[in-house]
């Protein structure tokens, strides 16, 4: 069993992180930085945030069916359908990030064409449920609302204004084909997955619950005194609606699975942490790149300051999830919110290895004029974000 | 026969990829496993989830990771 080996290394290295004797070091320098960040990560988020995270992206590659929403990426499909689908279906269908380029390309030339097939190459990666519960957790639930939003608001500007640019390849281009509808039935009424669902998020939320700063009204301090017998609620509900509704084969797939997106993610985000915590340092220290020089590139909110952020966002490539550390480095040395707002949209949907890709699919002309799109829109809802947030 | 893994090549087309030898294996058949990395082709055959796994030309299953017995069960029915 290869899985088993992988498994045990993931466990052992979690344990190893988690009770690392950190503060014994004699040394403080970046490679003290990189540890203990990576330390506070296994502590504070990876248990109570990650890995319920990772069960409900389980759930959802299992229980939902993603062939069902196909048939909104038709070519026949009403285009105004075919857009908003586009635009929020990544929540479910872009769950592993090697998934988005197939399904890109596969509405592009069967489908609905040219400006679906962007909206939902531009938002997938942002709005992917892992990626808002980490961005929502570690950078705060501002930044987590607003990548969202920002992702699916943009990804239909984005891909419309493609469709316009170049409407006349548009207009007498064929479909290469159908999309091949594969849904199949699932016996489960959709109340029950939709309560299931929402148990598993409200656990996720209270277990979650930060403490309140004092001015907050007093009932946000009351659900954080509360928060383990309100999570525990929550978990009693799930292990009910687990032993009521679902069978043992299905339980063996969804736990498979989950499991299968941390062996997959936790390895990558360990990397991440890592590499964020030996050249930006934690919040308030410093790593091997001084906070000045942070400061200066992307701080506060000048329209240099968000370009420049869209614009090495852009050509980055962030592995799944590794752009939260990184950017919680780059906000602890100084970056403004704005840029900060801007990297999380232009980074995770665009790198250069993806970008040759989509060439391959799209050809020069478009990726190029994409690209531009999402430098240019990326820069500009940083500055309105910034601009809000100040 | 021609057996084939479509997907761009993360952690579950080689899952996929290394259940799908075992299950070669296991039913005592002699045949190589090709994996197809290429996203034109990876459209062309219709492939919207991957991986996917093609046996013959034909689509057995996209979207998920078939377990062995799955897979030798595809192989028998071929």
């Amino acid at each position: 069993m290869k899985n088993l080996g992988k498994s045990l290394i993931t466990i052992i290295v979690f344990l190893g992180v988690y009770y690392m004797p950190v503060e014994l070091l004699p040394f403080r320098n970046p490679v003290f930085e990189a540890l203990a960040l990576a330390k506070w990560y296994a502590r504070e988020h990876v248990l109570l945030c990650l890995i319920p995270a990772f069960f409900i992206a389980g759930a959802i590659s299992v229980f939902i069916s993603q062939a069902a929403v196909i048939k909104y990426f038709g070519a026949q499909a009403r285009k105004i359908l075919a857009y908003s689908v586009a635009s929020i279906s990544g929540t479910i269908l872009a769950v592993c990030s090697c998934t988005v380029l197939p399904l890109f390309s596969g509405i592009y030339k069967r489908g609905a064409g040219l400006g679906p097939a962007i909206a939902f190459l531009y938002s997938g990666p942002a709005i992917n449920v892992l990626a808002i519960i980490l961005t929502a957790r570690v950078l705060g639930w501002q930044l987590g609302i607003a990548r969202a939003f920002g992702a699916v608001v943009f990804s239909i500007i984005i891909g419309v204004l493609m469709h316009l640019i170049f409407i006349k390849e548009e207009r007498s281009r064929k479909p290469e084909g159908q999309l091949k509808d594969s849904s199949t039935d699932v016996s489960r009424p959709i109340y029950k997955n939709a309560a299931y669902f929402a148990v598993m998020v409200g656990l996720l939320i209270f277990a979650n619950w930060a403490k309140p700063d004092i001015s907050s009204s007093r009932i946000w301090f009351m659900i954080y005194e509360n928060k383990w017998a309100i999570s525990l609620i929550f978990a009693g509900l799930l292990i009910i609606f687990l032993s009521r509704w679902f069978k043992k084969e299905e339980l063996r797939e969804w736990v498979a699975s989950s499991w299968g997106f941390a062996l997959q993610i936790l390895p990558l985000l360990l990397a991440g942490v890592l590499a964020a915590g030996f050249f930006l340092g934690r919040v308030g220290h410093e790593g091997i790149i001084p906070s000045w020089f942070v400061h200066r590139l992307v701080g506060g909110n000048s329209l240099f300051a968000n370009f420049f952020a869209s614009f090495f966002g852009a050509f980055m490539y962030f592995a799944t999830l590794t752009e939260v550390p990184i950017l919680q480095g780059l906000i602890g040395a100084g970056m403004g919110k704005g840029p900060a707002l801007a990297l999380l949209l232009a980074g995770p949907a665009l790198s250069l290895p993806n970008m040759l890709v989509i060439r391959s699919v799209i050809g020069t002309k478009k990726t190029i004029v994409y690209v531009s799109l999402v430098v240019i829109m990326a820069t500009i809802s940083g500055i309105i974000f910034g601009s809000i947030m100040q | 026969m021609e057996i084939q893994v479509y997907g761009k090549g993360c952690l579950k087309c080689h899952q996929l990829a290394a259940n799908t030898e075992q299950a070669i294996k296991d039913s005592g058949l002699e045949a190589k496993v090709e994996q197809i990395t290429e996203i034109n082709k990876i459209t062309e055959k219709g492939i919207m989830f991957t991986p996917a796994l093609l046996i013959d030309g034909k689509i057995i299953c996209q979207g998920k990771i078939p377990g062995v017995e799955e897979i030798k069960q595809a192989l028998k029915e071929r």
